[in-house]
């Protein structure tokens, strides 16, 4: 299968190791710093005008005057409640079933099968093969109607989704310790397999599996053409019938807050993980 | 062989299946999962694909599917995809090696999480912060009205192609410095002082040392971002309503139920024809990952 190394990039919500270029040569690094700022500046105003433009767009009243009625209107427009608790649902069911499933999956194959590893990598990739509009019309197509009846079909196949970025966070977390020689520790001193993966196994993966866990949830939150072809209203689905009837506002002033909230929890992951490197590497100066 | 080792070799043969047999029990449970979920319906596109709504065998999807609107789209589904993986391609490298060789270290970080971010939004949201920001009555076509330039009178709109092209950029850019900055950061600062040492301006080393480097990881990026547009949905669908042809869309309007009767399969067969176009994109991938693996060793 193809191996996908770069796509592990996509994965890591912390930060890469920031190492201090060497500085060539003075004179060329002063030719260099001009067309970097045009770049940088451009960039920055590429991704940031729309940002701008979104928000100022919400705050905007018919009359032109700023307000934050769109916001604080969010709450009571039809609709909106049923549709953020629906996404909430499958968001945690969603959560559940991909971490019970992928998790001892990958650490079973780190113990027992290593050599399976690299077909693992490939297997856990094929969802970004098939796109999700084929795939769902390919679920729609074999699901028995009890399960086609109920939203938690859609949780089912986020699972799917899911997998890859799943996999590839529990596959680093477990990468990074030493899995045989913990669970060989535990066992000789007696602890029992489930306590074994509960209190040794799952600790040492609390990296892993929390940034699983937003991935998981920013997905499914974010999920649009499953549930709207499978006709469920959750919230993406919920915003664009909003906005199709005339609410633009109100649609973008909740999309740029689920945009904010995505990015506050990516934040606080990746200086979670910040921490507990900074406090590996002073344990290690100490030592 | 003489039989006696034959006979010797039977059981440790069984045994070894047996171990086997149980060491593959632990990973039956996601076996089972992946089947039902992904090969499944898989399958069932692909068989789909070649069957009338009677359920007979056909040929009939196929040839509907790669005949006049759906050929269109299939072809402007692949030149989307094209324009939108190998210009933030190319517009990524520029800004990952910005980013990488500026000393802000606070930068970096920024632009990390931020990529992080970006290459994840998509959908729904994505749509309306263009529509606010280059719609008839955006921002930015405000400012440029306020200049005395109209984009929209001089053959600018965002509900078209190119406006399509330049909304994915705002995914696919950020995707592109995710993956090519592990590449760059490879690109070890001594290659730069040999080359300068041996009188190669900036041009020089690019062409002869940091391209050729470089160029596989920059084709497998590119790769990756011709797969996710391909395979895009809901930011076109949102920003043009299904107006433009894309496959990916078409799909979905078979899906919606406007289905002309007996073509209920079409859509099947378009998804094949997807799933045909990303196989062969990512065998090219595979192919290039392994020269990619050879510099890097």
């Amino acid at each position: 299968m193809v191996a996908l190394g770069e796509v592990d990039a996509l994965f890591d919500p912390g930060d890469a190791v920031a190492r201090p270029p060497r500085a060539w040569a003075a004179g060329r690094l002063r030719s260099i710093a001009w067309w970097r700022g045009i770049v940088l500046v451009c960039t920055g105003a590429f991704f940031l005008i729309p940002l701008f433009a979104a928000l100022r767009f919400s705050l905007e009243s018919f009359s032109g005057a700023l307000t934050f009625s769109a916001f604080t209107a969010i709450p009571t427009q039809p609709g909106f409640t049923a549709a953020l608790s629906l996404s909430i649902h499958l968001a945690v069911v969603t959560t559940l079933i991909t971490l019970g499933l992928m998790v001892p999956t990958a650490v079973y194959v780190h113990l027992r099968l290593p050599r399976l590893r690299p077909i693992f990598d490939g297997i856990t990739i094929l969802p970004i093969v098939i796109p999700p509009v084929v795939l769902i019309v390919g679920v729609l197509q074999v699901a028995p109607t009890s399960l086609k009846g109920t939203p938690y079909l859609l949780a089912l196949v986020y699972v799917v989704l899911a997998m890859p970025f799943v996999y590839r966070s529990v596959d680093a977390g477990l990468r990074a310790i030493d899995l045989k020689t913990l669970v060989e520790a535990s066992r000789s001193l007696g602890g029992r397999w489930p306590s074994t993966v509960w209190r040794v196994i799952v600790p040492n993966l609390r990296t892993g599996i929390l940034s699983a866990t937003v991935l998981t949830v920013a997905l499914v939150l974010g999920e649009f053409t499953m549930a709207s072809l499978d006709l469920y209203q959750t919230l993406p689905v919920w915003i664009y019938n909003f906005f199709l009837s005339g609410n633009g506002h109100v649609s973008t002033a909740v999309s740029l807050l689920a945009l904010v909230v995505t990015w506050l929890v990516l934040l606080v992951i990746s200086s979670f993980d910040l921490r507990r490197i900074r406090r590996m590497a002073q344990a290690r100066r100490d030592a | 062989m003489s039989p006696v080792r034959a006979a010797d070799s039977q059981p440790l043969g069984r045994r070894r299946a047996r171990a086997a047999f149980r060491a593959g029990a632990g990973i039956l449970p996601f076996g089972i999962y992946i089947t039902v979920f992904l090969a499944v319906p898989a399958v069932a596109v692909m068989v789909g694909a070649f069957r009338s709504p009677s359920g007979h065998w056909t040929w009939q999807n196929i040839s509907i599917a790669t005949h006049g609107v759906y050929a269109h789209g299939f072809v402007m589904s692949i030149e989307l995809s094209l324009l939108t993986s190998v210009v933030p391609g190319v517009l990524g490298v520029v800004v990952a090696n910005a980013v990488l060789t500026s000393r802000g270290r606070v930068l970096r970080r920024i632009v990390s999480s931020a990529s992080g971010v970006f290459a994840q939004f998509g959908g729904v949201p994505l749509a309306f912060l263009f529509i606010a920001t280059l719609g008839t009555t955006g921002l930015v076509t405000d400012w440029m009205k306020a200049l005395g330039f109209d984009p929209w009178n001089h053959g600018f709109d965002l509900y078209t192609f190119f406006g399509v092209a330049l909304v994915y950029t705002y995914f696919q850019l950020p995707l592109m410095v995710l993956v090519i900055t592990p590449a760059l950061e490879g690109l070890r600062p001594a290659w730069r002082e040999a080359a300068s040492g041996l009188g190669a301006r900036s041009w020089g080393y690019w062409r002869h040392v940091g391209g050729p480097v470089l160029f596989p990881s920059f084709l497998g990026g590119v790769l990756l971002l011709f797969a996710t547009s391909l395979s895009a949905y809901a930011t076109a669908e949102v920003l043009t309503s299904g107006s433009i042809p894309l496959t990916s869309i078409q799909i979905g309007s078979f899906l919606n139920g406007n289905v002309i009767a007996g073509q209920q399969n079409v859509g099947k067969a378009l998804g094949l024809g997807l799933m045909v176009v990303i196989a062969v994109v990512m065998v090219l991938y595979g192919m290039v990952q392994r020269r990619a693996s050879r510099w890097s060793r």
